[in-house]
């Protein structure tokens, strides 16, 4: 930054401090104490970034381990159960940022996404169209995909709400979805269960486990790729004199996805079958990551995630820029059905099959309380798909807790509702105490 | 400065002459037959008071609106001005007085919107960057901490600055301005008119829209006064004072004896 702009004048127009505050710390700190203590200027500022989430998931951690029965919520086979029955509201509250970014809400994620992961069941069963597995997935996104580009257009090309074009999408594709589970001779039930390689993949989705040497080489080039991705971008950057994060810090960085990839693969790797062997890496886990990270770079590294962003923080702007604002959001909103078909057919492959009990509206709030609690402003111009897999984590490891408690699913839902509560708070009182919110409210 | 003012030769015939330019809304008529001279390398003041007309003729040259009937010269050829696109690519910006910024956004990515550059598809953010930053640093917009940071943490006089600086950044010709120190404060409006003196240096041509005669006369080579969406007087902004600026946009006319002013008072 200094290489940039040579002769810095004191600003006569602002107080320092306040500026100090208000800006990202890896953008003024040149070494690690100064990032630490910009961190904490802002903190204290009102702009917490994930610290809350992580709080909320340390003290869940502490608090179910200490009450739970004989101290098994930090056992391997719960933890792995736990990030399996998160992966569904993980990868629905990604969809749900797509349109909470552009400042829009879609109600009808957990149907919509329903109806996919519905064809999908239908489409591999043997004894009717006996589809191969990936044609079967494909068809069952690609519905969600086209469902989200008519709710899309409706939005954007009419001008409605997408509040109540999305409440209409959720009914109409929660008849939609009851109409394909009636199909062929299931009575409503069709499932995964049997020897079909088709069958076995979708079941596989969730229920699979890759070999733990697998695990651990695959787990090694990540974090090897991502490191070295990171190094080598903030190496150039530093060498060309542009705004760069300090080397201590991109070494903690690195330091900390290598942690976080040995403590995962380690708790998955040890065996927990009370019988005979269960482990390795579960599919899903690196199911949600490339859903992850595909959606991580859309939006931070294109231009189509560039004018998301803008689109939030100020559509006129972005339409005076040559921005097509239809187009974009209707991508949006077509992307955000499509992700919500990877997150119930994650549901259905966790419940192997699906049936009428389908909890398409009761997803949709977990999905939108997840991105919240994450991060993500229900206000638009803030949010990244990493908070979704944040929040999923603390709804998943409270519905997790409880139900080891035997407490009843009443208690399940009134402290989820809580935790969002609390959410909504922190992001409209951290907006009031800083000037960096995209939109003021009065 | 003086230097600016005393240039001769070929390249006399103004960067755009606007003539004849008629614009009516349904039964109104908000332009007559308007002609506009904008020299390169002179700023240009346009004042008139509220509803003169001053908005929907820097529309119309902005390619925002369409004029009923208009001739436009671009560096003495005509040229056509129908959209803000073929404005855009004739080199004419224009500085809107919200400035169309994304608060959420930084710097740089406010700069470069809608005209990212990308390398295998992927956003380019180090050429960006590097760009963003010679062109603020040639304009000596000094006092941002760093490029990176967002929009929202700066102060009006900065996001003024980010947004003429994001205006010149396309080899623009012409920047026109809509009341750029109207929301600022004395050392920030000094900050900005500082500015558009190194943008008129640079040579090119400035049309600044303004209330604030204070400002007109500290910053304008020019002044162009409006009255009832007609042009009613253009020239050097010796040729005025700050009295017969006052009466031309208050009267359309100045110091005539039985003119509109002398019925009014």
């Amino acid at each position: 930054m200094a290489g940039a702009l040579p002769e810095r004048a004191p600003d006569l127009t602002a107080a320092p401090e306040a500026i100090a505050a208000e800006l990202p710390p890896e953008v003024v700190a040149q070494s690690l104490g100064e990032y630490v203590r910009a961190y904490t200027a802002r903190i204290r500022a009102g702009e917490s970034g994930v610290l809350p989430v992580i709080v909320a998931m340390v003290a869940i951690m502490v608090v179910f381990e200490a009450i739970s029965p004989n101290h098994v919520f930090l056992s391997p086979v719960n933890l792995v159960n736990l990030f399996q029955q998160s992966a569904v509201i993980m990868v629905l509250a990604m969809a749900e940022g797509f349109a909470l970014v552009i400042g829009e809400i879609d109600l009808s994620v957990g149907f919509v996404g329903a109806l996919g992961a519905a064809i999908t069941v239908q489409l591999v069963q043997p004894l009717t169209t006996n589809w191969p597995w990936w044609a079967a997935i494909l068809a069952g996104l690609f519905a969600c995909a086209v469902f989200g580009a008519i709710q899309g257009t409706l939005v954007t090309r009419l001008r409605l709400p997408s509040f109540i074009v999305t409440l209409a999408g959720f009914l109409i594709a929660n008849g939609l979805f009851l109409k394909v589970l009636l199909l062929g001779p299931f009575s409503g039930y069709p499932n995964l269960a049997g020897q079909s390689i088709n069958l076995q993949v979708v079941y596989y989705l969730m229920w699979g486990s890759i070999d733990p040497v697998i695990s651990w080489i695959g787990a090694a080039v990540v974090v090897i790729g991502l490191g070295l991705f990171m190094w080598l971008g903030d190496a150039r950057r530093r060498s060309s004199g542009l705004v760069a994060p300090p080397v201590s810090l991109t070494l903690v960085k690195i330091g900390l996805i290598a942690v976080i990839a040995i403590v995962v693969v380690g708790i998955c790797n040890t065996n927990r079958a009370n019988l005979g062997t269960l482990e390795g890496v579960p599919w899903v886990i690196p199911i949600v990551l490339a859903v992850l990270g595909a959606w991580t770079v859309l939006l931070q590294r294109t231009t189509y995630g560039r004018y998301v962003y803008a689109i939030g923080g100020n559509p006129e702007a972005t339409r005076r820029a040559g921005v097509n604002l239809a187009v974009v959001r209707t991508v949006a909103f077509t992307l955000c059905s499509f992700t919500a078909g990877v997150g119930m057919l994650l549901y259905a492959s966790l419940l192997g099959g699906m049936s009428n009990n389908v909890q398409g509206g009761q997803y949709v709030l977990y999905a939108v309380a997840a991105a919240v609690i994450g991060g993500t402003s229900l206000f638009g111009g803030r949010g990244k798909p990493l908070h979704g897999i944040l929040g999923g984590l603390v709804i998943g490891g409270i519905y997790n807790g409880m139900y080891l408690q035997g407490l009843s699913v009443e208690w399940e839902y009134i402290v989820t509702g809580l935790v969002l509560l609390a959410a909504v708070i922190i992001d409209s009182v951290s907006r009031r105490g800083s000037s960096s919110g995209s939109i003021t409210r009065v | 400065m003086t230097a600016a003012v005393a240039e001769p030769g070929p390249t006399d015939a103004p960067l755009l002459r606007v003539r004849g330019l008629d614009k009516h809304f349904g039964p109104v008529q908000a332009l007559y037959h308007v002609d506009l001279d904008l020299p390169s390398g002179k700023v240009t003041a346009l004042c008139g008071d509220n509803g003169a007309g001053k908005s929907v003729l820097t529309k119309c040259i902005a390619g925002i609106y369409q004029p009923d009937h208009a001739e436009f010269l671009w560096e003495g050829h005509p040229a056509h001005i129908r959209s803000a696109r073929d404005a855009s690519r004739l080199g004419i910006e224009t500085v809107y007085q919200d400035l169309a910024l994304a608060d959420n956004l930084d710097i740089v990515q406010n700069m470069f919107l809608g005209r990212e550059r990308t390398s295998r598809g992927l956003l380019n953010e180090d050429s960006m960057e590097r760009a963003a930053g010679e062109t603020l640093a040639s304009l000596r917009v000094t006092t941002v901490k760093s490029i990176r940071q967002p929009v929202a943490s700066l102060s009006g006089g900065q996001r003024q600055s980010v947004a003429v600086a994001k205006a010149v950044m396309w080899n623009s010709k012409l920047v026109i301005m809509d009341e750029p120190t109207a929301a600022l404060g004395v050392v920030q409006t000094k900050m900005v008119l500082d500015l558009i003196r190194r943008l008129r240096d640079r040579g090119l041509a400035v049309m600044v829209i303004s209330h604030n005669l204070n400002d007109v006369f500290e910053v304008a080579d020019r002044i162009a006064v409006m009255y009832l969406g007609r042009l009613v007087v253009q020239g050097d902004a010796a040729t005025f004072d700050r009295q017969s600026v006052v009466e031309y946009m208050t009267t359309g006319a100045a110091g005539r004896p039985g003119g509109p002013r002398a019925k009014e008072s």
